[in-house]
């Protein structure tokens, strides 16, 4: 086989730009350009991560304690002591939040990093091998969806006593499955792409084709999954505590704190009460969907920058 | 070969100047349906195509969508494995042959150039890992020469050595199957399959790409399958011509013999739509309009597989599959016209 020498001059000439400077970019680098684009998708994560710090920061930010009652101080609309106002036992309102906002936090992340794992190894599984163990993967997943979550929950908290770690339990046994269905569908459409196939033509072993040219390209799902699922746990730990279900007083969560709120027929006199947890779980639910949405295109090499 | 060779009769005699030989080849695809994905029938994308390449050669193979032209080249470049029958890559039978066996020979001898330019280049990757790759797989060279190795190979297609730190989705259609055939080229293969490479670019780019392919066949003495649809390409490219319909090869010839006497019906519809220079003398043939739709390649006619659509077909071509047989010199066709 002849050595490699010259370059035919036509080819050449129609091709070579010597004025093409260019900066090697990493991926990473082009992604998080792509993202700062996205005005929403900033927004959000600037307000997640103020959230995320003050949260961390809260025993430093207030004077109060979410524990600590007062109960000639009930009631009290915001004011200058009291940022946001107090609650029915004169508790600091904006302090409660504070440290709602550390468990609602706390259970999403814990929640979404469990299932994604245990998802994305399941998904990467089924959707690799395929056949008869793909078959029975999915079949699987099909019955634990065929179980109402609400149902399984409520059964779940009668058996064991309700609390963060239960919550987190329950949370990421109900939640691998979505993320075991994309991570599938997408190990399906990608180990039969070209560019997995040329890889195995020149002779790359299975777990360079999983690790080096499939769970890279699934990433940008996945991490939009996860992102967009935080959102979707702390949703649901709200409404698990609003129901009772979830996280128990005196430790506040948002959605508990909603729940005391709407027991008060003067919901309309101390408006604060209900407004503030709820405006926080809507704040904090919409940052991680545009998030999620920023991410989504910034991890598409399909969207131009 | 001695069990493979009595369930599938080789055709032509094995031959020392024959790079690849392939034997009664069959890939068949099982349907699968239910709850217990159980196999309720196959698809038959390749059933039953023998034929030999020359060192050196371009053979075209056409036919249109779904007659297994991609299915035939996957399954010699083993990312399938052959339901039945032979591939011979020099003399030795890879049809069966697994993972770790394929990389010894298989791998660093005959690779792939894909149709999709967008599809076939990981987006996750710079061309420097693209090209390095198939070098790191096969330790070829030490670290430093493999990136020397990898902006030669760029200069090789016409690319600037300096856009080896870039990603596939800065390049065009155009440049982007040059950064493919030069990852097919990486291993220094002996054989390259060509699917649709050039069917995804606009004609000018065609010809550019085409002529980089003729360069450097002529300067490593490559060996191609060409694969398309296309009969003006092909017929721009090949030495030989094979036309597949339905998983079979109808006809074979030199490209001269193949577009100015086609002897299969099927061929001769084929190339009554595309206008093509003919023998001083003859005029254009009328257009041939193929009736019907194409069969299911899940349930072939029985016979010859064209009989359905046949102008000249008989009860004769209803029930016996006709052999494959070398009508005049190198010109074979499976046809029962030519008894
Ligand atoms: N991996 C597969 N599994 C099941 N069926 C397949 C598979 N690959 C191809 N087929 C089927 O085999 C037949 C031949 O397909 P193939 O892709 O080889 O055709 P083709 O001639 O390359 O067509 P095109 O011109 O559209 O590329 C088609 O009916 C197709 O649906
Ligand atoms: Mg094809």
């Amino acid at each position: 086989m002849s050595q490699i020498n010259t370059v035919p001059e036509t080819t050449k000439q129609q091709l070579i730009n010597p004025n093409l400077k260019h900066k090697p970019d990493t991926m990473l680098k082009i992604i998080v350009r792509k993202f700062f684009k996205n005005k929403l998708a900033v927004i959000g994560a600037i307000i997640l991560c103020l959230i995320i710090l003050a949260s961390i920061f809260a025993p430093w930010l207030t004077p109060y304690t979410f524990e600590e009652q007062n109960l000639l101080n009930k009631l009290q609309p915001p004011s200058e002591e009291h940022l946001l106002g107090t609650d029915k036992f004169g508790r600091d309102l904006l302090t409660r939040i504070l440290f709602g906002a550390r468990i609602s936090l706390f259970v999403g992340f814990a929640s979404i990093a469990g299932a994604i794992t245990i998802g994305t190894i399941v998904g990467s599984v089924a959707g690799y091998f395929g056949g008869w163990i793909d078959s029975i993967l999915m079949r699987f997943i099909d019955t634990l969806y065929a179980i109402p979550t609400l149902f399984l929950l409520i059964t779940l908290v009668t058996i064991f006593q309700p609390g963060v770690d239960k919550l987190i339990l329950i949370f990421i046994s109900t939640g691998w499955m979505t993320t075991a269905r994309l991570v599938r569908a997408e190990f399906l459409s990608l180990r039969t792409r070209e560019f997995v196939l040329s890889a195995k033509t020149v002779g790359a072993k299975s777990g360079t084709i999983i690790f080096s040219h499939i769970l890279p390209n699934a990433v940008g799902p996945i991490i939009v999954a996860a992102t967009i699922g935080v959102g979707g746990v702390i949703l649901a730990e709200a409404g698990l505590s609003y129901l009772g279900l979830g996280i128990q007083p005196p430790i506040p969560s948002w959605g508990n704190m909603l729940q005391d709120a709407q027991n008060y027929t003067i919901m309309l006199k101390a408006w604060w009460y209900p407004t503030f947890p709820g405006l926080m779980i809507l704040i904090t639910v919409l940052s991680f969907n545009f998030v999620g949405d920023g991410l989504r295109d910034a991890f598409d090499p399909k969207v131009n920058e | 070969m001695s069990v493979q060779a009595e369930k599938s009769p080789i055709i032509q005699k094995t031959d020392t100047n024959n790079i690849l030989e392939v034997h009664e080849l069959k890939k068949h695809f099982p349907i699968k349906s239910g709850l217990l994905q159980k196999t309720s029938g196959y698809i038959k994308a390749v059933d039953g195509i023998s034929f030999s390449i020359k060192k050196g050669e371009t053979i075209g193979l056409v036919g249109e969508s779904g007659c297994g032209k991609s299915t035939i080249g996957r399954t010699i470049i083993r990312l399938y494995e052959p339901t039945d029958g032979q591939i011979l890559f020099k003399g030795q039978d890879i049809s069966h042959l697994r993972e770790a066996e394929l990389r010894q020979s298989v791998r660093k001898n005959i690779q792939m150039i894909f149709q999709d330019p967008f599809a076939s280049l990981n987006p996750r990757k710079t061309l420097r890992s693209i090209l390095k790759e198939p070098l790191n797989v096969h330790k070829k060279y030490s670290g430093k020469e493999r990136d020397e190795h990898v902006g030669l190979l760029l200069e090789k297609v016409g690319l600037n050595a300096s856009f080896i730190n870039r990603y596939p989705h800065e390049f065009s259609g155009g440049q982007r199957q040059r950064i493919g055939i030069a990852r097919a080229l990486a291993l220094h293969p002996e054989l390259i399959i060509a699917d649709e490479a050039v069917s995804a670019l606009d004609v000018s780019v065609q010809a550019q790409i085409i002529n980089l392919m003729e360069d450097l066949q002529e300067e490593f003495g490559l060996t191609y399958i060409f694969i398309s649809h296309d009969l003006s390409v092909v017929r721009h490219i090949s030495d030989r011509v094979g036309v597949m319909y339905l998983g079979n090869l109808m006809e074979l010839a030199p490209k001269q013999d193949l577009y100015t006497e086609p002897l299969h019906p099927y061929t001769q519809a084929l190339l009554s739509a595309v206008p093509v220079p003919r023998k001083k003398g003859t005029t254009q043939r009328e257009r041939i309009v193929l009736e019907g739709d194409l069969p299911s390649p899940a349930n072939p006619p029985s016979g010859c597989v064209f009989h359905t659509r046949c102008s000249a077909a008989t009860s004769e071509c209803k029930q016996i599959i006709p052999k494959f047989k070398e009508i005049k010199k190198e010109h074979y066709v499976a046809c029962h016209l030519y008894n």
